[in-house]
């Protein structure tokens, strides 16, 4: 793989999003699979729309950051890899969750702190898992996730070439928040997967702000990111996360070429959030005309108007589908609801593997056991 | 003398210091034009200024290892650190350096900052939000721990922490940020690190505890009926082992709460001290009331973990009965 950095204009950071037209439909995707994923980014926001109003309700504790105006990036991102590649992202993380294929009860449960939910509702809002599907987490701390991406990354490529003998083939997908990039755990992580080949792909998550704080307030260079990755050996893409299209056949490329290369990869995605950091955030630090801006590019209708412009889906269509989704996280939330609380023996279980002095065990979250059965 | 929350004793210690002293420079994530995620440094921005009042990248290592050169080259940084949680990233700054920088340098060189940190549970929020931690830092020899559980001992507190000549983590409790209010003077005073108050005096049995157990401990006392001696330490290291043998003596019965996990919490520590210097005087063994040996859960457990009322109260009891 040539270690060229495509050059990547400097644009001032919030030029991207607004009202352009989405590309056209990607060549060889069975029309399915692009109403498929049309319907995902339908469930996520119809799912991030209700998990708002559980929280209002103090249904939702804690804190709970939402995925609104992200989903072309998780959805996107999901379909250019293979269920097998391993994914990990931070503490906005409903959104992959639901993209890699977890079921809405398990996510809401989670959240609602009851047992149904992933991780037992022991966790939260930041904390969604899923072996089967690959998702590795769910992770509270800003950076930290990135060095462990580095290490499923090591951990396929060894089980690809060294226990079975074959090439390395499998990519991982590792996101992270643009905030992340100031973390020292991530400069670490770039520099260990540059040095050793390792096929992990940093996808900055790049919605403009950590917390208050506009990305040029905190990260030099902020107009062109690429040169992060540069500084480590390796490609760097920046990608227009508002429209699924793009998402896409752009990771669809790169991750391509990174897998055949078994080599590092880092993507800049152009993505925003119309919602505040997390629930209590009166977004003081932005105007009102940045979120209409963003909003009027809103990714949901932009391939909703691809979708229909095709003749693959009709007006009537769309909108079977989106009650589709409207029951769906009903049921959800029916479902969370009546999900009994942790007990307090919960408190013991799960911290080791074993018996041992206190602890009564572990026992596995009912999302693992039904796939069990 | 203005009724206060926590916070906004806080807030209101921290404007006299800086008003006082320019050396001081206050740094972290937020904590200039939105006033922190808990709104502690509100106002402080506008008044002082982006450069004694810096929003810093997100990167609590860089935050806490840039306070310690500021501090080592003669200012007065007070950093904060969002959530106990976050600390983790800093830690080999705070442990490796702030805390040994006096003794490496025999005395060249000292590391006078204060690193504030909301701490606890008690507010819905998941593990790494909710811990408490003090233990591993007062284990750290050269750092000192502070926490109040008031208002007023929260201003007078900073103060001096803020003009101790050494590193010292101020832990403010969450679940009483904005709990209730208190008398604060406007005038300048100080509560000296290392002296514990006495809540209410007692004769039956002593209880110890910090931070906002301090709470759920008066609400025992009271339910309990007996002539318990409260102390609240307000400083875990160097602790008041004057003040808890006094009242131990006394009693001859002790009952230690605090919201970390029990093993190697400093209640540990605290039960070793009395056993130590009060053995002759103890009418029973010293126990504790703490949280559980694991990860701090999510919120609907969240108060099964903590120390609660009923849970102090059958201490009581016990303790008492032996
Ligand atoms: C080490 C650490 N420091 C601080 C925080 C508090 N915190 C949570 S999210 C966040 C902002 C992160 O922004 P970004 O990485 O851009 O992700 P986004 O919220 O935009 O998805 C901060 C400061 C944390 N969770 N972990
Ligand atoms: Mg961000």
């Amino acid at each position: 793989m040539t270690k060229t950095i495509p050059t990547i204009s400097s644009t001032s950071i919030r030029s991207h999003g607004g009202a352009r037209a989405s590309r056209s439909l990607p060549a060889g995707v069975p029309p399915d699979t692009i109403v498929k994923w049309f319907r995902d980014m339908l469930l996520i926001r119809e799912f991030e729309v209700r998990t708002m109003q559980a929280y209002q309700e103090k249904k939702i504790g804690g804190f709970c950051h939402v995925y609104i105006g992200q989903e072309a990036v998780a959805v996107g991102c999901t379909a250019a890899i293979r269920p097998d590649d391993p994914m990990i992202t931070a503490y906005r993380d409903h959104g992959h969750a639901l993209a890699r294929g977890m079921s809405s009860r398990h996510c809401m449960a989670e959240m609602f702190g009851k047992i149904g939910g992933c991780a037992k509702g022991k966790g939260g809002s930041m904390h969604m898992f899923d072996r089967a599907n690959n998702l590795f987490g769910g992770h509270g701390i800003v950076g930290a996730q990135t060095a462990v991406g580095t290490g499923l990354a090591f951990a396929t490529k060894y089980e690809d070439e060294v226990i079975n003998g074959g090439r390395s083939d499998r990519v991982t997908l590792c996101f992270l928040g643009d905030g992340a990039l100031n973390q020292g755990v991530l400069h670490e992580a770039m520099n260990l997967a540059g040095l050793f080949d390792l096929p992990v792909i940093f996808v900055v998550e790049n919605n403009g702000y950590s917390m208050g704080t506009a990305i040029e307030r905190g990260t030099t260079m902020a107009h062109d990111l690429s040169v992060k990755a540069a500084a480590y050996g390796f490609d760097a893409i920046e990608v227009d996360g508002m429209d699924l299209i793009a998402v896409y056949e752009d990771m669809k490329a790169f991750c391509d070429s990174c897998r055949a290369a078994s080599r590092p990869g880092f993507v800049d995605m152009k993505t925003y959030r119309y919602k505040g950091h997390s629930m209590s955030d009166p977004r003081k630090y932005r105007t009102r005309e940045e979120e209409e801006h963003f909003e009027s590019g809103d990714p949901i209708g932009k391939l909703r108007d691809v979708l229909l412009s095709a003749g693959v889906l009709d007006e009537a269509a769309v909108a079977a589908m989106q009650k589709e989704v409207r029951a769906e996280v009903k049921d959800a939330l029916q479902w969370s609801e009546e999900s009994p609380a942790p007990g307090i023996d919960e408190l013991y279980h799960d911290v080791y593997v074993e018996r041992w002095g206190p602890y009564t065990g572990t026992s596995l979250p009912e999302m693992l056991r039904e796939e069990k059965r | 003398m203005a009724n206060l929350t926590l916070v906004q004793a806080i807030n209101l210690a921290l404007v006299q210091e800086m008003e006082r002293d320019d050396r001081i420079i206050l740094l972290g994530e937020d904590v200039g034009l939105n006033g922190g995620v808990f709104r502690v440094t509100e106002g402080l921005h506008k008044r002082f200024g982006g450069h004694r009042v810096v929003d810093s990248p997100l990167a609590e290592s860089g935050i806490i290892g840039t306070a310690i050169g500021l501090a080592m080259a003669g200012l007065r940084p007070i950093p904060e650190i969002q959530f106990e949680g976050f600390l983790g990233p800093a830690y080999d700054q705070l442990c490796s350096h702030a805390a040994r920088m006096r003794t490496r340098t025999r005395g060249a060189f000292t590391v006078p900052m204060t690193v504030r940190v909301p701490v606890g549970g008690g507010i819905h929020a998941p593990e790494l939000h909710s811990d408490s931690p003090e233990a591993i830092y007062a284990h750290q020899p050269g750092m000192k721990v502070v926490m109040p559980a008031s208002p007023y001992d929260a201003k007078g507190l900073l103060l001096s922490a803020i003009r101790d000549p050494d590193p010292v983590i101020f832990f403010e409790p969450k679940r009483i940020y904005r709990a209730f209010r208190e008398e604060v003077p406007e005038d300048e005073y100080t509560i000296p690190i290392g002296k514990a108050r006495v809540v209410c005096e007692g004769d039956e049995l002593t209880m110890i505890s910090w931070g906002a157990s301090v709470i759920q401990c008066m609400q025992a006392i009271e339910k309990s009926g007996r002539s318990v001696e409260l102390i609240d330490l307000r400083t875990i290291y160097p602790f008041d082992m004057e003040a808890v043998a006094a009242s131990v003596s006394k009693t001859g019965r002790a009952v230690v709460v605090h919201e970390a996990p029990r093993t190697c919490g400093f209640g540990a520590e605290i039960a070793t001290r009395i056993m130590e210097e009060c053995f002759l005087s103890l009418e029973a063994p010293v126990q504790r009331v703490t949280g559980f040996d694991t990860i701090m859960p999510y919120y609907k457990l969240e108060l099964e973990y903590l120390p609660e009322t009923e849970r102090i109260g059958l201490a009581v009891e016990e303790t008492l009965a032996y």
